[in-house]
């Protein structure tokens, strides 16, 4: 598949929008008019041709352009990439798996030649052609964690699991929504979870990690978690919350459409071989309401969803300053006509 | 399918390591490279013997340098289910049989700073790859096996060649005895301990290193087992509508499989979890020989695995 990469911006003059093409494939949240938590996990299978699904990991128009907003996080900021020292094993894993999964789906972009450990990396859209020794830390100019996912759309964390629980001890998370991976460097599943509201009680996160603990090596499985973002900023980080905090006060009954966003994280975990560590990819996708009201049935599920999400929810994912601003723009979109069940768009 | 990935394999050695451990290995039919593994790895071998699929877990010793092949030890014993009979009389180089993918419930501490080893028996075998992949990493490690004699100790003459004097053997027939008081002083902080072997020896060194003072996150052991064998007795499947008997050689696992169930399951000894299923009724005494619920679920009588636990009873109805 060839893509066109659009040159756009995440940050300033916020360029970023969605081609038709990206609308469609857009990996819309909302099965049901109504969203509460749930352990929404399944096989992270191959999904429908042309969708976010397509692929293990999904490369799509931003790819260049995000990479490149990755690039000036790590730049500022290189506390973003992380790496306890006992996880260089997960670090060679996680490279093996990403420059597979793209070469083998983008072989027009990327390629992947490997000579027993003697390996050749190429990348078109950001012109690398590399070669190296799969070990050796020394033939790459970065680390494998940090060279590959310089390369790779999404955000990543590295668990590794002992004590019948998983640490994150490795990440790069430069678009995260609005946590900390220097913050939850080395905290387990249950102490970076904590903050969440409502989720604890249901004996959510206890039935995600026994799951989790029990991923085998090639089932990876999915989910998918939302939130809403004010401009397209991918980097929502606690780190730069004096940028992009105050963002949230500037939005009007005039601008609701082209500012407020929809934030979809496609969330995949596939167990690593060497390592038995656990990759976890965070890959966000954005559309400003004006885009998403294009699919008539997203513009009426949203609304009501937005609507009627419990006020903890909305607290937490930071949505109560312009929540009703939004979902008052909104309602002009929806003529109250039922929604067909599924994700899809009609 | 509930177990997961399975691969197609073929016999391509067989080795009698000593009288009674015979070490197979299992070449990848595809002739595609077979999945890397982190050592304590084990994979489920299915043996396809007449009517009925026997399936009994197996440590991976170790990955051939080209992934082409794995190898498993294997103990023979006298288990009833036949698993092990199966792979010593009946499977010959050229055999086909199918393995799941690499599951790991015993994997090594890889903050660790340094790491005890400690075999008997057939336990060697998850530790011969752990050993293997410390030295990789230029760890700190030892190892500490105990054997009958020279002749019943598996793999003693390659172990004492990649890991010389890490190496420390007990010979039984000198009177050596294996004693985890004399291991565990003068071990540095950030020492990890590793047990696989006979239950009374996980046991004991277990206990010694807990009144040694160790915390017990430093103290791993492979607690994997062959299902224990019973009275017969009848499973009912409450939403299936499905009664199946449970021979006292069979597993409740195996018997729902025998009868057509597609029941979820991993490691097949107890330990991971997968099987766990939700009890309607029991006319009798739940057996738990898992090491996975806690005390409270199992007096609760509600919950069972599958794979190790059975009925001291007449009927049991499953939630499934």
């Amino acid at each position: 598949m060839t893509l066109h990469f659009k040159k756009e911006t995440f940050r300033d003059d916020y360029t970023f929008s969605n081609s038709p093409e990206a609308i469609r494939r857009f990996p819309f949240p909302f099965e049901k008019d109504e969203y509460m938590y749930s352990v929404n996990i399944e096989q992270h299978m191959p999904g429908p041709q042309k969708s976010a699904f397509e692929f293990p990991i999904d490369i799509d128009e931003h790819y260049v352009a995000e990479m490149e907003d990755r690039a000036k996080v790590l730049a500022q900021d290189p506390g973003r990439c992380q790496s306890l020292p006992h996880m260089i094993t997960a670090e060679w894993d996680l490279l093996e798996l990403l420059m597979e999964s793209m070469s083998k789906h983008y072989p027009e972009h990327f390629q992947l030649t490997r000579d027993g450990d003697d390996w050749r990396w190429v990348n078109k859209p950001l012109g690398v052609d590399q070669r190296f020794v799969f070990g050796d830390v020394s033939t790459l100019p970065y680390p494998p964690m940090e060279y590959i996912t310089r390369q790779c759309q999404g955000d990543f964390a590295l668990l590794d699991q002992r004590l019948d629980n998983l640490w994150m001890d490795a990440g790069v998370i430069t678009a995260q929504a609005d946590w900390s991976l220097d913050f939850d460097i080395g905290m387990n599943f249950m102490e970076w979870h904590a903050p969440v509201p409502l989720a604890k009680d249901m004996g959510i996160f206890e039935r995600a990690l026994k799951f989790l603990m029990n991923l085998q090596q090639g089932r990876p499985v999915r989910r998918l978690n939302w939130t809403m973002t004010i401009n397209p900023r991918l980097d929502t980080s606690p780190e730069n919350y004096d940028k992009w905090g105050v963002e949230r006060t500037t939005v009007t009954p005039e601008n609701v459409g082209n500012k407020v966003h929809l934030r979809v994280e496609l969330q995949a975990m596939w167990r690593l071989p060497r390592s038995n560590a656990i990759v976890f990819s965070i890959r966000a996708y954005m559309i400003k309401m004006e885009e998403l009201v294009t699919v008539p049935k997203w513009g009426r599920r949203f609304h009501r969803v937005l609507r009627d999400v419990k006020p903890e929810l909305a607290e937490y994912k930071g949505l109560t300053r312009y929540r009703q601003m939004t979902v008052d723009w909104l309602s002009k979109h929806d003529d109250g006509a039922p929604t067909s069940p599924g994700f899809a768009p009609d | 399918m509930s177990g997961g990935v399975e691969i197609p394999v073929v016999v391509s050695d067989i080795e009698q390591a000593t009288p009674t451990v015979r070490r197979f290995r299992l070449t990848a039919a595809s002739g595609q490279p077979l999945p890397h593994f982190a050592a304590g790895s084990h994979v489920v071998v299915m043996m396809e013997s007449g009517e009925r699929i026997i399936r009994n877990a197996y440590s991976l010793v170790d990955r051939a340098e080209d992934g082409s092949s794995y190898s498993i030890g294997v103990l023979k014993t006298r288990d009833s289910r036949g698993g092990s009979r199966f792979m010593h009389e009946r499977v010959e180089v050229g055999s086909r049989l199918k393995i799941s993918m690499p599951v790991n419930l015993f994997p090594v501490f890889a903050p660790g700073r340094r790491h005890l080893l400690v075999a008997g028996g057939i336990g060697v075998t998850p530790i011969y790859a752990m050993a293997d992949e410390l030295k990789r990493q230029g760890a700190d490690y030892e190892i500490h096996y105990a054997v009958r004699d020279e002749a019943h100790g598996a793999f003693v003459g390659e172990l004492r060649e990649r890991h010389g004097d890490r190496l420390t053997l007990y010979r039984s027939d000198l009177s050596e005895v294996l004693a985890v008081r004399e291991i565990l002083p003068g071990q540095p902080f950030g020492t990890h301990l590793y047990v696989c072997g006979p239950q009374g020896m996980i046991d004991a060194v277990l206990e010694g290193g807990r009144e040694a003072g160790w915390p017990k996150e430093h103290l791993h052991s492979e607690h994997f087992q062959a299902p224990p064998s019973g009275d017969p007795f009848s499973a009912r499947l409450a939403k299936a509508g499905i009664t199946c008997e449970v021979r006292s050689d069979q597993s409740l696992l195996e018997a729902l499989e025998e009868a057509g169930v597609d029941a979820p399951f991993l490691c097949r000894g107890g330990a991971c979890g997968q099987c766990e299923v939700a009890v309607v009724d029991a006319d009798g005494e739940l057996v738990h020989n898992d090491h996975y619920l806690s005390e409270d679920e199992r007096s609760s009588g509600r919950k069972i695995m599958l794979c190790v636990s059975r009925l001291k009873g007449r009927e049991l109805v499953l939630d499934l």
